[in-house]
């Protein structure tokens, strides 16, 4: 390649951030490990509080860091590159998300596959079930586990249903934010990206609304209900706790909007909430085909 | 490859010498890749002391048959907790070092392409690591259940130390993960014009490759923690059949992450090692290409093969065979590496300076290592060695003779650029030669041992193993006194000594050759021209 001009790329001087970051993980960490192994014994512990007080730092650094690169960025400290780097950053972070989820949607379909037929006698597992559980019959949902824990299945219509509507239709308004976005349009940016909160904010509504429904007495759909409350708990939670995470970011990035960030070519914050924002409804559909449907 | 640098580094680094901050914040605060990779570079060669303080007193412990100095619980927290920092604390962080220090100045970037979160990314670690040690102060004791943490050991068998051990494995993932996105971005943004992907040198294509492995399995291995948190202290049943669960279905989620672990630990050592060789051989590479793809291919096998680790288990027949032939298959990809290496060398003008040497070690024992890999992977003969000290001796020789020869060979070959002195000849071939000999005496005669059915991870071994375990901890003391050596040698370096050249090795090629030793604090801010 022949000589080409470059933009320099920003190098940012010292930053306290990051280890204020590493001090507020360790307070999480190491709270949270405290918290966590006291919770049988009933005993108070400062696990707890060592655990907010990590949450509370760790807030004021992501809100500090951000503001410094949002300055960085709208002073134009920042080159082309930069902005590639930002993107594929994100990108390979939404791909460590994905893998994270696939651990789960593993353990739900070695689950349904293997282990409960297997202590049911399939496969060469016959005095498996024989010896162990004479009484356990596999099915799934898993209504009643091999030790006779009974529960219900959440059925697919009704609330999840709801869900699923209200959360495809948020991507497609996200989209449409982005498209508004692109072609300077910011009224109609505004309204679609507020829109796109407000489905969100529902969806989380109508979640807790779900799991108020699961915990009844009803229901007895318990997190430890089993390999079905389980993986049903630890999947929409996990997904409940990313949308939440998507929805704050949105906010955040309605806030940049209302004060005039962002232009039609160079919106790197809004690109990644958005994607972020898709992903979390990918994540949706595949958990209600496989959690709720099948 | 042939490079044409003009390099204005006296200005570049006057234009810089506000920036560097003196005292404890310029660690603290950094956003330099330098600092960050020595940082990385010393925070694992401390971890690998602790870690190799809890192999002495396990093998002190198995000096002689019968309970002496430890008791079985605490021997079984040696054990784990010695994994945990080797893996975790010692070797990971240790390449992630390497890759800090040189993959900018290999492509000819100004840094890593995302300072700040590179800087989080270290300073994680030490507070990890922190929470795994105190463990050892609170409550039950540290984690006892293998650094596999197997359940129902972590879980209904757990001495309490899980959820420490759960969040601690957390934040540690959290670090490897923005570490490897760091890596990835950088390779894929920030290469100079004309570095094209073929041209990388290879030590920067095998971090490329390693840092997607992390990106892949770290996430699975949080979801595996997470899932062992709440069968332990929220009731859920992922692992246990009385809920529908499965034992056994651990160790699948474990070795989905642990298989491609494993290669994390080892392709970067491929890399290093295909850099010594040419250099000290005077010749480029032999099939450069093909190792790029000897590489990709075995990072994907990597991910199909992790049955192998459970072929005791009971799974079904298909099963076992289709992970037994895809195991064999790894053979393939790797003997590819091994030719060339040897090809490489082949009709060279070969010198032995000490990253020669320990870069040699590493073909030949890591092939040991390689071979007995070969042997497991065999479903039938695999009920034999299973759990027993052939597996031990297996890992160790690619781990140790493996990786940590190859981190050594890397950390003498780039000293003079890092440190800008020549390292002591004589001291560091003591080092290699006290190595060398002592960790075949650690770990060679651990292969007889297992084969006549020593199981691991006990505490207390029948009267028959008692002439080859002694040696065996002899090889152990006189290996963890050989790594002294090392420390003495890379102060005395940093101290003084010879001055080094840009270049101190004449056969070597690449980027960070072209600017002085010691390295200036900034490089490349403006991209380099490559033909």
């Amino acid at each position: 390649m022949t000589t080409k001009e470059y933009e320099t790329y920003y190098v940012p001087a010292q930053s306290h951030w990051p280890i204020v970051g590493a001090v507020a993980l360790f307070f999480i960490a190491l709270g949270a490990g405290k918290y966590v192994s006291m919770l049988e014994s009933g005993e108070s512990s400062w696990g707890g509080w060592m655990l907010l007080a990590g949450l509370a730092m760790c807030i004021y650094m992501v809100y500090g860091w951000f503001s410094n690169v949002i300055q960085e960025s709208m002073s134009g400290k920042y080159s082309h590159q930069m902005d590639n780097s930002f993107k594929q950053g994100m990108s390979w972070f939404i791909f460590s998300e994905v893998m994270f989820f696939a651990a789960f949607f593993g353990a739900l379909l070695y689950a349904r596959v293997f282990s409960v037929p297997w202590l049911d006698g399939a496969g060469n597992n016959f005095m498996t079930g024989e010896v162990l559980w004479p009484e356990f019959t596999a099915t799934w949902p898993l209504i009643k586990t091999p030790d006779g824990t009974e529960t219900t299945a959440m059925g697919w219509y009704g609330l999840p249903l709801l869900n699923t509507i209200l959360l495809l239709t948020s991507s497609v308004t996200a989209h449409f934010a982005h498209v508004a976005l692109e072609q300077d349009k910011r009224k109609q940016l505004k309204v679609w990206l507020g829109l796109t909160i407000l489905l969100g904010l529902t969806f989380l509504f109508f979640q807790v609304e779900e799991y108020a429904h699961g915990y009844s007495e009803e229901m007895k759909l318990y997190l430890d209900s089993g390999i079905y409350g389980n993986t049903f708990y630890m999947l929409t939670g996990f997904h409940g706790m990313h949308v939440t995470l998507g929805t704050i970011m949105l906010i955040a990035v309605f806030f940049r909007v209302l004060k005039g960030h962002f232009t039609p070519k160079n919106h790197f914050a809004f690109q990644a909430a958005s994607w972020y924002w898709h992903f979390v409804d990918v994540v949706w559909v595949l958990l209600f085909f496989f959690v709720y449907i099948i | 490859m042939t490079t044409d640098v003009i390099q204005d580094t006296d200005h570049q680094h006057d234009e810089h010498h506000d920036h560097k901050m003196t005292g404890l914040k310029r660690w603290l605060y950094t956003t330099n890749h330098k600092d960050i990779g020595s940082m990385y570079l010393w925070f694992s060669f401390i971890m690998f002391l602790v870690g190799g303080a809890m192999a002495m007193v396990i093998r002190a412990e198995l000096f002689q048959p019968g309970l002496q100095i430890i008791e079985p619980d605490f021997f079984n927290q040696m054990t784990t907790v010695h994994g945990l920092i080797m893996v975790f604390g010692a070797i990971m962080p240790a390449f992630t070092g390497l890759a800090n220090w040189m993959i900018p100045m290999m492509v000819g970037a100004p840094d890593m392409a995302l300072p700040r979160l590179n800087n989080w990314s270290f300073w994680i670690l030490p507070f990890a690591f922190s929470i795994l040690l105190m463990s050892f102060f609170i409550g039950g004791g540290a984690p006892n259940f293998g650094w596999t943490f197997y359940a129902p050991l972590s879980t209904t068998y757990s001495n309490g130390s899980t959820a420490f051990f759960v969040f601690a494995v957390h934040i540690m993932g959290i670090s490897s993960i923005m570490g490897a996105i760091n890596i990835v971005v950088t390779i894929m943004n920030m290469r100079a014009p004309g570095m094209t992907y073929m041209k990388m040198p290879l030590f920067v294509w095998t971090f490329f490759i390693t840092a997607y492995l992390l990106i892949a399995v770290m996430p699975v291995l949080a979801g595996t923690v997470t899932m062992v948190l709440t069968d332990t202290y929220f009731g859920t049943s992922f692992f246990d059949a009385a809920g529908g669960g499965d034992p056994v279905m651990f160790q699948h989620i474990f070795w989905f992450f642990g298989h491609p672990e494993v290669y994390i630990m080892i392709l970067p050592a491929f890399g290093i090692v295909s850099t010594t060789i040419p250099a000290f051989s005077r010749k480029p590479l032999f099939g450069y290409s093909s190792m790029v793809y000897a590489t990709a291919s075995i990072a994907f096998l990597s991910f199909i093969v992790w049955a192998h680790h459970m072929f005791t288990t009971g799974m079904p027949l298909f099963g076992e065979l289709f992970f037994m032939y895809c195991t064999m298959l790894i053979a393939v990809p790797t003997g590819v590496k091994v030719f060339n290496w040897v090809a490489t060398m082949w009709r060279g003008a070969i010198s032995f300076e000490t990253p020669m040497l320990f870069s040699l070690a590493f073909v030949i024992l890591f092939t040991i290592g390689g071979f007995s890999g070969l042997m497991l992977a065999m479903t039938p003969v695999d009920f034999q060695y299973h759990d027993t000290y052939f597996v031990v001796a297996h890992f160790h020789y690619v781990l140790v003779t493996g990786a940590l020869f190859s981190i050594y060979a890397g950390a003498y070959y780039w000293l003079p650029k890092w440190t800008g002195y020549m390292y002591d000849d004589a001291l560091s071939k003591w080092h290699f030669w006290c190595s060398l000999i002592s960790v075949n005496l650690l770990f060679f005669p651990m292969h007889f041992l297992g084969l006549a059915g020593m199981p691991r991870r006990i505490p207390d071994y029948a009267l028959q193993f008692a002439d080859f375990n002694k040696w065996v901890s002899i090889g152990g003391f006189a290996f963890g006194l050989s790594q002294l050596i090392f420390l003495a040698v890379v102060i005395k370096c940093i101290k003084g000594g010879k001055k080094a050249e840009a270049k101190p090795w004449d056969g070597a090629e690449g980027l960070e050759w072209t600017v002085p030793s010691p390295a200036p604090y900034h490089t490349f801010e403006k991209p380099p021209k490559i033909d």
